[in-house]
């Protein structure tokens, strides 16, 4: 399946990395709910969130300046950062 | 002998040549004072002991990449192990008794198509319940944001050529996963027991920076 990180640049303890936001991937696997660490490291209390790993093509991510376009890069993300394409 | 024959002086070197290094004598940090707080309310609340602490802090210390190799040398010489590890890398690494606390760990096999490499972009997020403390390589500026834009470059650097038909797979360890990479077993290491491949099996190959050597 296929998906896209929000391109969203909100404050805070975001661990949703900046290179990755815009970009489209594929779901690799889903690894289940976690604590969202957007809300714990202010100690807020808030649903848990799904945790899904994403591959991505090099090419997606750097464009013409990829090493190797078809190298991968695979990441973390919770669910609500992702938007199906 | 190197620190023979020196044309300068050796006013504050130690007699073997090294300079003496500074004691800690400046002020607390923030955070120190923090820690030591804290520390002391835990204790004096009787939610822990010194002893307690003191224990925990021994365990992590004693957590070595040893711990992997066991766990990779079993992988490379039980087919049924090695496919528990990759369903799941944190029950298989338990049922082999190492104490990982809570920690999630996804074994990544490396193939004679796709190589595996493990980074942390974000901090330095690391398998440190099964390897222990990362080295600090991991942890600098330059491997964390060099390695998901130049793998390849990164990985030369280290003394590893990716072929150009195989494919390189970076992961970023930004989350709730912990990662080690399961490295190809050598074929010169072919019919030794569990016990001989684990010497073989190095802290860089399971982050996947160096390939597995042959002990010195």
């Amino acid at each position: 399946m296929k998906v896209r990180v929000k391109s969203h640049w909100p404050p805070g303890h975001i661990r949703t990395p900046a290179y990755l936001r815009g970009k489209i991937g594929q779901i690799e696997r889903r690894i289940g709910l976690f604590n969202n660490p957007e809300g714990t490291a202010y100690r807020q209390p808030g649903p848990q969130r799904e945790l899904v790993r994403v591959r991505f093509r090099m090419a997606e991510i750097w464009g013409a300046r990829a090493e190797r376009g078809e190298d991968e890069i695979e990441v973390e993300i919770y669910s609500h950062w992702l938007e199906p394409v | 002998m190197p620190h023979d024959h020196h044309d300068h002086s050796h006013e504050g070197l130690s007699p073997s040549g090294h300079p003496y290094r500074a004691d800690n004598d400046t002020d607390l940090s923030y955070w120190q004072v923090m820690e030591i707080a804290l520390r002391e309310l835990l204790i004096k609340k009787g939610h822990l002991t010194a002893a307690q602490i003191h224990a925990q802090i021994n365990a992590m210390d004693s957590r070595s990449p040893a711990n992997g190799a066991r766990v990779v040398a079993r992988a490379w010489v039980d087919p049924e192990f090695k496919a528990a590890l990759l369903d799941n890398a944190g029950e298989a690494s338990r049922a082999m008794g190492f104490d990982i606390g809570p920690m999630h760990l996804i074994a990544l096999e490396n193939t004679d198509k796709v190589h595996n490499v493990v980074v942390c972009t974000l901090c330095s997020c690391y398998p440190r319940n099964l390897l222990g403390l990362p080295p600090d390589w991991y942890k600098s500026r330059a491997y964390r944001s060099r390695t998901v834009i130049e793998p390849r470059k990164v990985l030369s650097e280290f003394g590893l050529i990716i072929p150009e038909q195989m494919q390189v797979r970076v992961h970023d360890s930004t989350a709730d996963m912990r990662y080690i990479v399961v490295p190809a077993q050598p074929e010169d290491s072919f019919g030794l027991s569990e016990g001989e491949l684990a010497a073989w099996v190095t802290r860089d190959s399971m982050i996947g920076v160096s390939l597995p050597l042959a002990p010195q």
